[in-house]
C-alpha cells in the first residue's frame, strides 16, 4: 500500500505544483476557475487515452516513440508556459490591482487566455499517464487489490495537498509582489520541463548529452521528497547534463528578456490590447 | 500489410548504421524481476540494453545511475540506450516494482 501511496503522490506531485503555481500567478484572472477545472478534466482523459495507447506511442520512431512523446509534450508546455508568462507580464499590473480588492468582484476586463486550460491539461495529462498505467497493472495484479488502490488515492489526496498548501503560501504574499514572484517561479518551472525535454531527447540519442557536469544526490537524491520537488520547481537534477543545462539556462535567457521587453514597451494606458 | 505497418518496416530498415553496430545485451522482466539482475558491459562503448517484459502488468525501467525512464507495457519490449560508461556500477530497477525488481550495469 505504501508504494502505491509513493508512486501515485510522486506523479501527481508535479501537476499539483504545476497548478498550484499558475492558479496563484492568475489570481483575480476572471474565469480561470473555469479553465482549471477544464484543464484538469480533460487532462484526466487525456491520461486515460495516453495508456491506453502507450504500445502505440512507444513503438514509433524506431522504438523512441515514448522518449519524442515526452519532450513533445514538454516542449510544448514550456512555450505555453512562456506565452503565458509574457500574457502576465503585460498585463501583471491590472491583475494585481484588481487582485488587491479582496471580496470585490474582479474588473480586469482581460480574459483569461485559454492556454491556461491547455497547460494545465498537458501537465496532468502525462504525469497522469503514468498513474493510470500503474493502476491498470495494480487491477491486473491479484491478491492485494484493495489496499493498493487505498495507498494510490491517499497518493492523489497527498500531492493535490502540497500543490494546495503551495498554492495557499504563495497568497500569503501581497499582492504587488505575487505577480513578481509568481512569474520568476513560472520561468524556473518552464526552465526545469525544457531540461527534462532534453533529458528524453538525450536517451532517444537525438541529441548529446554533452558529458554530465555534477552530482549532488550525496546532497539531494533525484528519488527523494525534496528531490522530486525541487525538480518540478526549480528543474533539480542531482547529475544534469550539460545539453540539459543549455536547455535550461536558453529558457530563462528568453523569458526573462521577453518579460523585460514587454514590460518596457507596455503601453501606459492599458488601451489597444493584445494578447500574446 | 497496411501501408502504415509497412512504412513503418521500411524504416526499421533504414535504421541508422550506429545502431546496427551497438551490441545488444538482453534483459527480461520476470515476476517483477530483472533476468539477469546483473549485466555486464565494455567500458566507455554504446550498448543498447533490450528489456523483455513478459509479466502482464507494465513496468517502468528507471536508472538514476544512468539517466534513464521508460515505461515497458506488459508483454512488450523496450530498447533502451546507454553509455558510452566509465567503469563502475550502475544500479536500476522497476518503479512500478521496485522492492523486487532490481538490477544493475557493470561497466568493466
Amino acid at each position: 500500500m505504501l508504494s502505491a501511496l509513493i508512486i501515485v503522490f510522486r506523479e501527481v506531485l508535479e501537476a499539483a505544483l504545476v497548478i498550484g503555481i499558475v492558479c496563484a500567478a492568475t489570481r483575480g484572472v476572471r474565469g480561470r476557475g473555469v479553465m482549471v477545472t477544464l484543464g484538469v478534466g480533460a487532462g484526466i482523459v487525456g491520461a486515460v487515452l495516453v495508456a491506453l495507447g502507450a504500445e502505440r506511442i512507444a513503438e514509433l520512431a524506431e522504438g523512441m516513440g515514448q522518449e519524442l512523446f515526452n519532450a513533445s509534450i514538454l516542449l510544448t508546455v514550456v512555450v505555453m508556459l512562456g506565452a503565458h508568462i509574457l500574457w502576465m507580464s503585460r498585463h501583471g499590473e491590472a491583475l494585481a490591482r484588481d487582485a488587491g480588492r479582496a471580496g470585490e468582484s474582479v474588473r480586469t476586463g482581460e480574459k483569461p487566455p485559454r492556454i491556461l486550460a491547455a497547460l494545465v491539461g498537458l501537465a496532468v495529462l502525462r504525469e497522469g499517464s503514468e498513474v493510470v498505467l500503474f493502476l491498470y497493472g495494480i487491477a491486473a495484479g491479484g491478491a492485494t487489490v484493495g489496499a493498493m488502490f487505498a495507498g494510490s488515492a491517499a497518493g492523489v489526496v497527498l500531492g493535490a495537498l502540497v500543490g494546495l498548501a503551495l498554492y495557499s503560501g504563495l497568497l500569503t504574499i501581497p499582492s504587488r509582489h505575487l505577480f513578481a514572484v509568481s512569474s520568476a517561479l513560472l520561468i524556473l518551472l518552464a526552465a526545469g520541463m525544457a531540461g527534462q525535454a532534453a533529458k528524453f531527447l538525450i536517451q532517444a540519442d537525438y541529441l548529446p548529452a554533452l558529458s554530465y557536469l555534477w552530482d549532488t544526490s550525496w546532497l539531494v537524491a533525484n528519488d527523494s521528497v525534496l528531490g522530486q520537488v525541487l525538480a518540478t520547481l526549480v528543474g533539480y537534477d542531482a547529475e544534469p547534463a550539460g545539453m540539459q543545462l543549455l536547455f535550461y539556462l536558453a529558457v530563462i535567457g528568453v523569458l526573462v528578456g521577453g518579460t523585460w521587453y514587454v514590460q518596457r514597451s507596455r503601453p501606459r494606458s492599458g488601451a489597444a490590447m493584445t494578447t500574446v | 500489410m497496411p501501408k502504415p505497418l509497412g512504412l513503418l518496416l521500411l524504416s526499421l530498415l533504414l535504421v541508422p548504421e550506429v545502431w546496427a553496430a551497438t551490441p545488444e545485451i538482453p534483459l527480461v522482466i520476470k515476476d517483477h524481476r530483472f533476468e539477469p539482475a546483473t549485466v555486464k558491459v565494455p567500458a566507455n562503448t554504446k550498448v543498447m540494453l533490450v528489456v523483455e517484459n513478459r509479466d502482464a502488468t507494465p513496468e517502468e525501467f528507471e536508472s538514476h545511475d544512468l539517466h534513464r525512464e521508460k515505461v515497458i507495457a506488459g508483454g512488450k519490449t523496450a530498447k533502451i540506450l546507454v553509455g558510452p560508461l566509465k567503469p563502475g556500477t550502475y544500479k536500476f530497477f522497476g518503479e512500478f516494482h521496485e522492492a523486487t525488481a532490481q538490477g544493475a550495469v557493470i561497466v568493466e
